[in-house]
């Protein structure tokens, strides 16, 4: 099967071992593969070697013979003879360590590193048992915090360059640098500028010594106590292979694990210290049920009867229609389904809906031809419609730059504020409403609108249909219509049917609710409510016989009296929708509201009914990434007092209701979502868990042959303990070849029914550009990391991160209005609505117009946004 | 009395300036040049058959023939001489800065470089003034800028004042220096900067002394230039003596054509030792370099030969250690320099000359044991395999293994002292 592969391998003699190598690999790799690991600090293989620790020093041949090298600097050439455990190479490496302990404390029982330390091992296992170095080791102060997040321990720093390296390439927050010379170099952040990174915590991950140490780990736990199982994150929706850590039941750490086509073992700090929510004092433990202005305790058995009885009671009345469920984008697919096929297989209604006002319609979505990440960063051109990816889908702006800095791809940006993209972009266009049109048709013309744009893309060598474009869809602008993406996409997809979308929507499981009908007018596997798939038909007794409501549409019913009992599954819209003030006012006037969540969050603390449900690392289940990547996210902890998963509680009220939703455990439910539908056939836990699936599959499986690729190298520094994990094994350890696409060439029937509509069916609808009325200004409404919501609320480091929503403007708009940085403006909106924000000058924001970050704010639940607007103005005052 | 090439005006008043330059014949050599074709001056500088002042002693024609075609091509002189008891390009940065200009342009000119820069030690402040002035002088004289003397080349030339590191004198980290990064030594290969240099094009770095040898080799001829001295040899060179000696100072003289003895005992030269004293040791070409005892005071200073007797004749400093002086001391002194410069980047460099030095330290002031011997020799093994010369190396440039030189020297020659040292509890010596 590897033939492809092998034939361009040449052979190379590692201690007389004949070794097949690719060319131009560096050495210590391939050794590595080959079985030899050669002991090593500096290198990683996801950073630009520098050679720097000089424990990899092997004998290389040369024309000179035989001479000292670093394995991790030279790479193969055909017939190189290379001797790795002469006593030279031996003297030499043991010098090395010597070297590197004559200075470095012997605080090993006080430092978090203690126990997973490759300085500790390698000193353990080939050491002398004395030192030889009598004098008095060099001292800084220790511990000194470099951020909020993470301490350095200079004493501890064996000056590897790991960290500074990984904040310079790759995370290009050079914030942190050596400092002085020879044996008094110290890492250290410059004066008055925190390690302010949005990827700091990768770099106590690569230390390989307790130099860095992350400050919410620090002390917590022994290496030796922790247990562990591979998961995916689910901050956003990238999906970054993690390795979730617990001790005591409780989680304690996360690692990310290097997925060759998704995170390349990076983290961001958000997804990656997040795991303090789970330990929250405001978890939810028991069914509450509301008392007055208080919550009292109660059974599940007695919840679950009032919630059938209110159903019974609204179905038999009224109808199904005026009972709704809000998806929160946090659940499993399984999860998903089981509401899904509570809501509309069993209650009957439609609407259900798992976006808050800042998605993409299902419909749009479905009918785009969906790139994956690698599609992206390989792409001739990459065009970005969405949010600022740094700041809401972190580790796929580090792939982006990366494949940018290495000359892989280029970006063009289209927005409305700047943003990180700026500085790895080609072009940014900053197009008006109406100018969007034109350029979506003119795309791959020879001449346009914006001439630049379409001859950087013809120049890179986009082909007229598209083919070689990957256009990142999101939502660039929250204060601009879904309607415009929409319409954006559709053009651009009809003008370019080849061209491909990677949907950079934020929530982590969007798509799973695209996919799996957590959205009206959509069945699970993208299915119509009026032509359920064989599948459906077979295992559903009912659909619902009509159209459902979106949350928009169901808060505008509740307005007017129309909703009686809405559900909101792990979502808080009194935070989250983008009209908040709607939402607000909605949910007061809902007659009954059951929360189903793992916080008290704002909506939770004011519904009738507010569940118990498990949280991440205490169910398992997929979650689908914004690739249609399907990965496994694993239980790790027991979930705390009476919480339950949600599929649990789905299946609870169903049988309540007299209705079995056939199913009792998430392998039954992936079961029979992958018989329903077409999207998601051929998938299994068992699937997923062998050696071909370690990053997930991309759906929908395809029948390609397989094409066999390396497996990627794990650093074996910054992934400790991975070597003893059952299915990820070392590099060296496993067959060095597996297959990445995930085929499925070896079952023997395939899917019948993919027959989904493509966007050129259809023809867009532009939304008119309103008329703003007198001194009102346009308005960019975005996401930072770091936005206050419940993650942030209830993780005690990152929580100081927090950025309260401010009014940003340029230093002319300041001007003009009359005020300076940190007085205040009133904003006023459309309706009338209006909050007091603290201003902040940035040159970045267009003149005249009004940038706010969306998250709640402790005060105010106003929100410049009207949902019906397609553009929204405000008008800004003095206060 | 010998051929003066690089000195033969620094005795002159007013040495310095353009007008004194110009009397004395300056920049006809670079009119001369400027009507040749660049070739032809290669292959007048291949025919001297100069090796590079500054240590390595590689052929300057050979290194030249080395550059790699590229529209941008860039010559860097490198002028951050920071070695105890080297000061010979000090001399010439000072005393004639418009020859090492001179010498500069028409190399410049021969390799094709778009532009030149001078990477000056920073400590130098009269040398930067100097050069800074002749560079200005030598624009509004018409021979540095747009169309030379009429002769249609152009060149700019920048002085760049280095930041107070030993090693910005290795070629590659001054020229990460010069780029405005940390001077880190490149990892080798690619081994010559010819291949990739200066913000990664092709890069000619020479030493101040080299280019101020390239006036005259282009008004007299390579041949003439190969005719001084013997063996690869050629030419004369400007030896700093420095040490127990009567008059140190930087003496020009043919290659090969006098020995240490002559340097230092010359009435002329060096005019011997203090009275009643004897030579005890002598450090040939810069502190990198392995020792010598007297019986090597005949050896003639001509790079082989010295090369042949186990040591380098470097950059041409020569430090006379008499009977008066504690070799200990000195090694220690050594050591503490390089510990003081090494960049940090290698871990046996940046860890080992620390501790060296420790160690060095406590043996010179009493606190020593017999012990320690044996472990500085296996401390400096581990930084230079073998300690053999030339030294095999486990770092990225040559510091490292430069600092094993003098201990095991010291400790090959004068193991005795380091017991008296021990036993005594002190140093012998009055000092």
């Amino acid at each position: 099967m590897s033939t492809d592969v092998s034939k361009d391998l040449i052979s190379i003699s590692i201690d007389g071992r004949e070794v097949k190598a690719r060319p131009g690999e560096l050495l210590i790799a391939a050794a590595e593969e080959a079985g030899i690991f050669i002991p090593r600090f500096c290198y990683h293989p996801r950073l630009p070697q520098v050679g720097m620790c000089r424990m990899c020093l092997v004998e290389v041949s040369g024309p000179r013979g035989f001479s000292l090298q670093p394995s991790c600097y030279v790479p193969v050439s055909d017939g190189m003879d290379v001797i790795t455990d002469s006593e030279k190479v031996k003297k030499a490496q043991d010098g090395v360590l010597e070297f590197l302990l004559i200075n470095h404390p012997l605080d090993c029982p006080v430092c978090d590193k203690g126990g997973e330390c490759p300085l500790q091992d390698q000193t353990l296992a080939y050491g002398p048992g004395e030192s030889r170095f009598a004098e008095e080791k060099r001292h800084f102060e220790k511990p000194i915090a470099i951020s909020e997040l993470v301490f350095l321990d200079r004493e501890r720093c064996i000056q590897c360059d790991r960290c500074t390296r990984f904040a310079d390439v790759v995370a290009g927050d050079a914030l942190i640098e050596f400092i002085g010379r020879g044996d008094n170099t110290q890492v250290n952040v410059f004066p008055e500028r925190p390690f302010s990174s949005y990827f700091s915590g990768n770099t106590v991950q690569i230390c390989p010594v307790g130099a860095l140490t992350a400050a919410p780990y620090r002390f917590k736990s022994r290496p030796w106590d922790l247990a562990q199982v591979e998961s995916s994150c689910i901050t956003c929706s990238m999906g970054c292979r993690i390795m979730v850590q617990s001790s005591q039941n409780q989680v304690i750490r996360y690692i990310g694990l290097d997925s060759d086509q998704v995170n390349h073992g990076w983290l961001c700090d958000k997804g990656r210290f997040g795991h303090e929510s789970l330990s929250s004092p405001d978890r939810v433990t028991a069914p509450l049920i509301r008392k007055g202005d208080s919550y009292v305790e109660t059974s599940w058995a007695n919840a679950i009867s009032i919630i059938s009885s209110k159903i019974s009671g609204i179905k038999e009345k009224i109808g199904s229609d005026r009972i709704g469920f809000i998806i929160g984008s946090k659940l499993t697919n399984e999860d998903i389904y089981a509401w899904v096929k509570l809501a509309k297989g069993v209650i009957g209604t439609d609407s259900v809906d798992s976006q808050l006002g800042d998605g993409i319609s299902a419909d749009v979505i479905s009918r785009l031809n969906r790139a994956t990440i690698n599609d992206a960063v390989t792409s001739k051109v990459v065009l970005s419609f969405t949010g600022d990816i740094k700041e809401e889908i972190p580790v796929l702006y580090l792939r982006l730059r990366e494949a940018v800095k290495n000359g892989n791809t280029k970006v063009i940006t289209i927005a409305t504020h700047s943003s990180s993209l700026d500085g790895i972009s080609e072009i940014q266009v900053f197009p008006s409403l109406d100018q969007l049109r034109p350029l979506a048709q003119q795309i791959t013309a020879d001449s346009s609108y914006f001439p630049e744009v379409s001859s950087l893309i013809k120049s890179s060598g986009v082909s007229a249909d598209g083919e070689g474009l990957v256009v990142l869809l999101g939502r660039e602008n929250l204060a601009w219509d879904q309607t415009v993406v929409e319409a954006f996409a559709l053009e651009l997809a009809r003008v370019a049917p080849k061209a491909k979308f990677l949907v950079t929507l934020h929530g982590s499981n969007f798509s799973g609710g695209v996919d799996l009908g957590a959205v009206p007018r959509f069945l699970p596997g993208r299915s119509s409510l009026s032509d359920p798939s064989a599948g459906l038909r077979q295992k559903w007794s009912r659909f619902p016989s009509h159209n459902g409501k979106s949350v928009k549409e169901m808060f505008k019913s509740a307005l007017k009296g129309e909703m009686d009992l809405l559900f909101l599954i792990g979502s808080d819209p009194r935070t989250d929708f983008v009209d908040t003030t709607l939402s607000n006012t909605a949910l007061d006037e809902i007659g009954f509201v059951v929360s189903v969540d793992t916080f008290m969050s704002e909506s939770s603390s004011r519904a009738d009914l507010v569940l118990p449900a498990a949280a991440f690392a205490e169910k398992y289940g997929t979650i689908t990434n914004l690739e249609e990547r399907i990965m496994t996210v694993n239980q790790k902890v027991t979930p705390p007092g009476l919480c339950r998963p949600d599929w649990e509680i789905a299946c609870e009220i169903a049988l309540e209701i007299g209705s079995d939703l056939g199913f009792s455990s998430p392998e039954e439910i992936l079961g029979e979502i992958s018989n329903i539908s077409s999207l998601h056939w051929g998938l299994s836990f068992d699937r997923l868990s062998r050696l071909s699936a370690l990053d997930g599959v991309v759906i929908p499986l395809t029948s390609t042959p397989l094409t066999l690729k390396k497996k990627p190298m794990f650093d074996q520094i910054s992934t400790p303990g991975i070597a003893s994990v059952w299915n990820q094994g070392l590099a060296s350890s496993k067959t060095s070849f597996i297959d990445s696409s995930a085929s499925i060439s070896d079952e023997s029937d395939s899917p019948t029914e993919s027959k989904v509509p493509t966007a050129i069916s259809v023809e867009p609808i532009w939304p008119l550009p309103p008329i703003p009325g007198t001194s009102e200004m346009p308005l960019v409404y975005c996401r930072r990391l770091y936005s206050q919501g419940q993650l942030l609320k209830n993780s005690p480091h990152l929580s100081r991160l927090a950025v309260e929503p401010r009014c940003r403007i340029s230093s002319e708009t300041a001007r003009a209005i009359g005020v300076a940085v940190g007085e205040s403006v009133r904003l006023t909106d459309k309706a009338g609505g209006a909050g007091v924000f603290e201003v902040e000058i940035d040159d970045g924001i267009r003149e005249g117009w009004v940038e706010m970050v969306k998250g709640m704010s402790s005060s105010q639940s106003f929100s410049p946004i009207r949902v019906d607007e397609t553009m929204n103005y405000v008008k800004l005052e003095r206060v | 009395m010998t051929t003066k090439i690089v000195t033969a005006r620094t005795n002159l008043p007013d040495s310095y300036r353009l007008s004194t330059y110009l009397e004395n014949g300056g920049y006809q050599a670079l009119r001369k040049a400027l009507s040749m074709n660049p070739e032809d001056i290669q292959a007048e500088v291949v025919a001297s058959g100069i090796l590079g002042r500054g240590g390595a002693g590689f052929e300057t024609g050979r290194k030249w023939s080395m550059l790699k075609q590229d529209p941008v091509r860039y010559l860097v002189v490198n002028g951050d001489e920071s070695e105890p008891s080297t000061f010979k390009d000090h001399l010439l940065v000072e005393a004639d800065p418009h020859q090492l200009i001179e010498g500069t342009l028409i190399s410049a000119y021969a390799i094709g470089a778009s532009m030149a820069f001078i990477y000056l030690r920073g400590e130098f402040a009269l040398g930067l003034e100097r050069v800074q002035s002749a560079i200005n002088e030598a624009y509004a004289y018409g021979a540095i800028g747009r169309d030379i003397f009429g002769s249609g080349f152009s060149i700019d030339l920048v002085l760049q004042p280095g930041a107070g590191a030993y090693i910005c004198g290795e070629e590659t980290a001054l020229i990460e220096s010069l780029e405005g990064k940390r001077g880190y030594p490149r990892i080798k290969p690619p081994y010559f900067p010819a291949v990739i240099g200066l913000y990664g094009k092709p890069t000619i770095v020479n030493n101040v002394e080299t280019m101020s040898n390239i006036p005259w080799i282009i008004t007299n001829g390579g041949k003439a230039f190969a005719s001084l001295g013997s063996g690869r040899s050629t030419g004369t060179r400007l030896f700093a003596l420095s040490g127990d000696v009567a008059k140190p100072g930087n003496y020009e003289l043919e290659m090969a054509a006098s020995s240490f003895r002559d340097l230092i005992f010359s009435p002329e030269l060096g005019a011997g030792l203090f009275p009643g004293r004897s030579v005890k040791a002598i450090i040939p070409g810069g502190v990198s370099a392995p020792w010598f005892g007297p019986e090597h005071l005949d050896l003639p200073l001509g790079q082989d030969e010295v090369a042949k007797a186990g040591s380098m004749l470097g950059s041409g400093s020569v430090i006379v250690i008499d009977d008066h002086s504690c070799a200990v001391r000195a090694a220690w002194r050594i050591t503490k320099f390089f510990h003081r410069e090494s960049c940090g980047q290698c871990t046996p460099c940046r860890e080992g000359s620390g501790w060296i030095e420790k160690i060095m330290h406590r043996i010179e002031i009493g606190a020593g044991t017999e012990s320690d011997l044996d472990l500085l020799l296996d401390v400096c093994d581990n930084i230079a395999p073998g300690l053999s010369w030339p030294p095999q190396q486990t770092t990225i440039c040559v510091l490292g293994p430069s600092i094993p030189s003098s201990v095991v020297s010291a400790i090959k020659m004068f193991r005795d002292e380091f017991l008296i040292h021990i036993k005594e509890e002190g140093c012998p010596f009055v000092h």
